[in-house]
């Protein structure tokens, strides 16, 4: 039978084909890793940010000095042989303190987006599947949440709570959940229809088990994009809570501990803001464009 | 119109509610809290306090005072600031800051609704790279880094600009544009996705068909719809604004409401904090009450019932 | 493959070559391509035809035949990644590709289009009145007031009921028929000599459908105005074209009168479309026959011609030669290698 006109808006969608061989099947993860692979930009990015990434973790064993050494003949001294970066105004080496500092920020970014992962996708995805009342009720508290200032109880959190690191975790991964959790109950509101969901119900799988083995694994798709975009978010909340001396404390430190510093120091010492930002800036820069990148190779409509 | 205001007013007070309860109980609740015997408060300030909440009272008691006092718009004496109500603090910081921050809004949409239009009309050119490059620059660099950076760039380097200070308007330039850029950046991005989509849409495609000048066609029939996201956007624009302008005051020593939370947080002023909080949270659900009547204005499908 | 313009695809008393009046449309050689990703897709692969004065001409197909496509070329509409070329005259004037500028003095004035799908098709945020008013400022200079007022009557005579009241109202306030309505007033406001029809029924019930139908026969008869129906559905094409053309793979296949196409199809792909159409006096308990086979992939046709995958009747010369347009009998072409059906 003929079937309606419905390409005629869109006709650079491919034309499914009858005379011609039957493109063979791929699937959709392969598909999206080649066009991922196909985007300079996020091949790039990965390639930078592993670098970053290695030197951050690696590097400091291959600096001959430690991270709170203080150089009694060099304070603020610019950039040098000995001091690649130069040093702070209390004579420690930058160059070592930023390697440190990258791990203190890179952890906080994976850890804390880790902690929004869990709480987003299990309240998410029971909110989803339980629907009805439930459903409301859970995203009721998921809007009122949205409408509170959390950055302000995020900053009232270290400040009366002490400034520990465990808390800058629990604290950006609780703030940064919401959005995940409704992305999750949206997926899960739509994959509850589909015949293989109803089939496990219909088999007897508890609920526990439905969202655990069918729901979950096929929200992956958006969750994986929206996460590489919470990774910088959350390494930028943890530089913003540093800066104002909120966050990471000494002799720890962090981009933006040292930003902080840097800034400070803008008129004496550019370096000291220089080094800190690049490093910050060129790690935010590679995650938005993977994370782009993986959005456009899940979901290749907006080319 | 005027009863979903009223309802929407209504049901803000929950919330409300939610962040007195939770700001308050956060901060007594602390350990080492303000009111502890082994924190010496200043006489005068500790008489104010024991006029004002019955200190020896139980807490619940104390914070039925405070919720009686927010109620009537009155968030205490500073715990800081002998002479200053937190009050007093509020509004003079507001006043800074409401510059700052509707100048940054408004320079935001007009320049973001520009670039993000000139990128959709023009895609795939050099034009649209450049603004989107411009703008994934704008929202990665975080304005804590941009503030230094401009005021290195602007301020020392080429003495354009003064790089701190308060009272005359050269001394707005750099917090404006550090606080205002991610905004523009995203405003953009926001407008160039969704005109494109527009762009797309049957009814553009009418508007072509009926040999409209380009014009028309992109101002009266495509703007309306693509601005809409846009509008959306502003609730959670204000409240990065206000977020960032904690940051940016602090950087160019302006004396607003951001810088009096942060000095507030590390002095521990607690009631100047708290009523920080309130006041922020407060204004962010009006103002998103303010962006949805907005937006039900600019679609008509919108119906408040 | 382009084919030869046949005087088949002439209609009587309008002959393109002499110096009477010139046909409202005529296309010729037209050719739209669209890249992609994967490579070039060919929608329309050189057609021709014109359209006399205050005739009717159906164009069907299946989805994908690049029956829409040709007319989005016509109408400067193809998305950014398409490329017409050929030749496109309005009354003996060019209009491929002219710039966007001199090209807006002829759509919405000359030659309207409507659209398949009305619920998406008109403006949601703007009201009835100024989506149509506009229309009438901007090609006839009408004042605002005056404008309104015609809008009205057109408005009335598209049978929406009280459209003095109604024209200040948005789509959304208006049922998809009547969203059509609107549609089919706004492309007449300003008189156009042709009225392209992109499939105006397909998204609307059947009841609905026969309305749009009848109003659009009336109004044929009022205005005098050409249009091309543009339609999957040969019962929309019966009721009220002189002539058909049915196009697949982006090629017409095969031309003529109305009444011949349908009493005597002479090209196997015409004939599978009738006999896959539901009749009343068929008994409801068989099964409908169906076209065998998916339509082709554009990006690659195959050799030959492109119908052969799927026709009953192919044989050697179908798989090497792809047959052209040719004409067979009076107003009547085809392009098949068979001598009769």
């Amino acid at each position: 039978m003929l079937q309606q006109d419905a390409s005629a808006a869109h006709p650079n969608q491919p034309i499914p084909g009858g005379g011609a061989p039957v493109v063979k099947g791929r699937s959709l993860w392969a598909d999206a890793w080649r066009r991922l692979f196909r985007n300079r930009a996020a091949v790039a990015s990965m390639v930078i940010l592993g670098l970053i990434v290695l030197v951050c973790v690696a590097g400091p064993w291959f600096v001959p000095y430690e991270v709170d050494e203080i150089f009694w003949d060099a304070f603020t001294a610019p950039p040098s042989e000995a001091h690649w970066f130069g040093t702070d105004a209390n004579g420690r080496d930058l160059f070592i303190r930023v390697l440190y500092g990258g791990r203190i920020s890179l952890m906080v970014g994976l850890v804390a987006t880790l902690v929004s992962l869990v709480i987003g996708v299990t309240y998410g995805a029971t909110a989803g599947y339980f629907g009805g009342r439930i459903d409301d009720v859970m995203m009721r508290v998921v809007d009122m949440l949205y409408s509170l200032p959390f950055m302000f109880f995020v900053i009232l959190l270290m400040v009366f709570f002490g400034r520990n690191i465990v808390l800058i975790f629990v604290a950006i991964g609780a703030v940064e959940w919401l959005d995940m959790a409704r992305i999750v109950r949206g997926q899960t509101l739509s994959l509850k229809r589909k015949e293989f969901i109803e089939a496990a119900h219909a088999g007897g799988v508890s609920a526990f088990n439905i969202i655990r083995r069918h729901i979950i694994p096929n929200t992956l798709g958006p969750v994986v994009v929206y996460m590489t975009l919470t990774v910088p978010k959350v390494i930028l909340l943890e530089s913003f809570l540093s800066f104002l001396g909120l966050g990471v404390q000494e002799p720890m430190t962090s981009w933006g501990v040292l930003i902080s510093d840097g800034a400070t120091n803008l008129e004496v010492a550019s370096w000291m803001l220089i080094f800190p930002a690049v490093f910050l800036a060129l790690t935010l820069f590679c995650l938005n464009f993977i994370g782009d990148g993986i959005r456009d190779a899940l979901d290749p409509r907006d080319r | 119109m005027l009863s979903y205001a009223i309802r929407r007013l209504l049901g803000a007070i929950p919330t409300l509610f939610l962040i007195i309860t939770i700001a308050f109980f956060m901060v007594r609740l602390a350990p080492g809290g303000p009111f502890d015997s082994e924190r010496r408060l200043p006489a005068e300030i500790e008489a104010n306090l024991r006029a004002k909440y019955n200190l020896d009272d139980p807490l619940v008691v104390q914070y039925l005072h405070y919720l009686g006092d927010v109620v009537r718009g009155d968030f205490g004496p500073s715990f800081k600031y002998k002479d200053f109500s937190v009050n007093d603090l509020i509004w003079q910081g507001f006043a800074i800051s409401a510059q700052i921050g509707g100048l940054a809004i408004a320079g935001a949409l007009i320049l973001g609704l520009a670039f993000g239009t000139l990128a959709a009309l023009r895609q795939n050119s050099a034009a649209d790279y450049g603004v989107m490059a411009a703008a994934m620059t704008g929202i990665t660099i975080p304005n804590f880094v941009m503030a230094p950076l401009l005021t290195l760039v602007l301020g020392i380097y080429l003495g354009l600009l003064p790089v701190g200070g308060w009272g005359q308007v050269r001394h707005m330039v750099l917090p404006v544009v550090a606080l205002g850029l991610p905004q523009i950046a995203y405003v953009s991005r926001m407008t160039r996705a969704s005109m494109i989509e527009v762009l797309r849409s049957n009814y553009i495609r009418t508007a072509r068909a009926k040999g409209l000048p380009e014009r028309i066609t992109i101002l009266r029939h495509a703007m309306r719809a693509a601005i809409l996201p846009v509008v959306s956007y502003l609730g959670p624009a204000a409240a990065g604004i206000i977020t960032g302008s904690v940051v940016i005051e602090q950087i160019f020593g302006i004396p607003g409401v951001g810088r009096h939370f942060v000095q507030g947080a590390l002095n521990r002023d607690y009631t100047l904090v708290l009523g920080v909080v309130v006041f922020y949270g407060a204004l962010i659900i009006l103002f998103n009450l303010i962006v949805d009547l907005l937006y039900g204005m600019l679609d008509p499908r919108v119906r408040y019932d | 493959m382009p084919s030869t313009l046949g005087t088949a695809d002439v209609p009587a008393g309008a002959d393109a070559g002499t110096a009477q009046a010139p046909a409202v449309l005529e296309v010729a050689n037209l050719v739209t391509r669209f890249a992609s990703p994967d490579g070039e897709v060919s929608a329309v692969n050189g057609v021709s035809f014109t359209v006399g004065q205050g005739e009717t001409l159906g164009i069907v197909g299946e989805s994908g035949s690049g029956k829409s496509q040709i007319f989005m070329s016509v109408m400067g509409l193809l998305a950014a990644n398409g490329r017409a070329t050929g030749s496109v005259r309005y009354r003996g004037q060019e209009i491929l590709n002219l710039p966007r500028a001199r090209l807006n003095r002829i759509r919405g004035s000359r030659i309207s289009m409507i659209f398949q799908d009305p619920m998406t098709s008109l403006n949601p945020y703007l009201r009835i009145s100024r989506q149509m008013t506009e229309v009438l400022v901007h090609h006839k200079g009408m004042t605002a007031s005056a404008a309104l007022e015609e809008a009205i009557r057109m408005l009335d005579l598209v049978r929406i009921p009280e459209a003095r009241r109604r024209v200040h109202m948005y789509p959304h306030e208006f049922s998809g028929g009547m969203r059509q309505r609107v549609m089919i007033a706004m492309a007449l406001l300003c008189q156009p000599d042709l009225l392209i029809a992109d499939e105006p029924t397909t998204a609307l019930d059947v009841t609905v459908q026969a309305q749009i139908l009848d109003l659009m026969r009336d109004l044929k008869r009022e205005f005098d105005t050409s249009i091309i129906m543009i339609t999957h559905d040969l019962g929309v094409i019966a009721g009220l074209s002189d002539r058909v053309l049915v196009m697949y793979a982006g090629s017409i296949v095969e031309s003529g009168p109305v009444r011949d196409i349908f009493y005597n199809p002479q090209h196997p792909y015409t004939e599978a479309l009738l006999k896959s159409m539901p009749r009343l006096d068929d008994d409801i308990l068989g099964e409908l026959p169906t076209i065998a086979g998916q339509p082709p992939n554009l990006q690659h046709l195959p050799t030959g011609c492109p119908f052969r995958p799927r026709c009953v009747h192919a044989f050697d010369r179908c798989v090497t030669d792809a047959p052209a347009l040719e004409p067979f009998y009076r107003g009547r072409a085809k392009a098949c290698h068979l001598e009769a059906l």
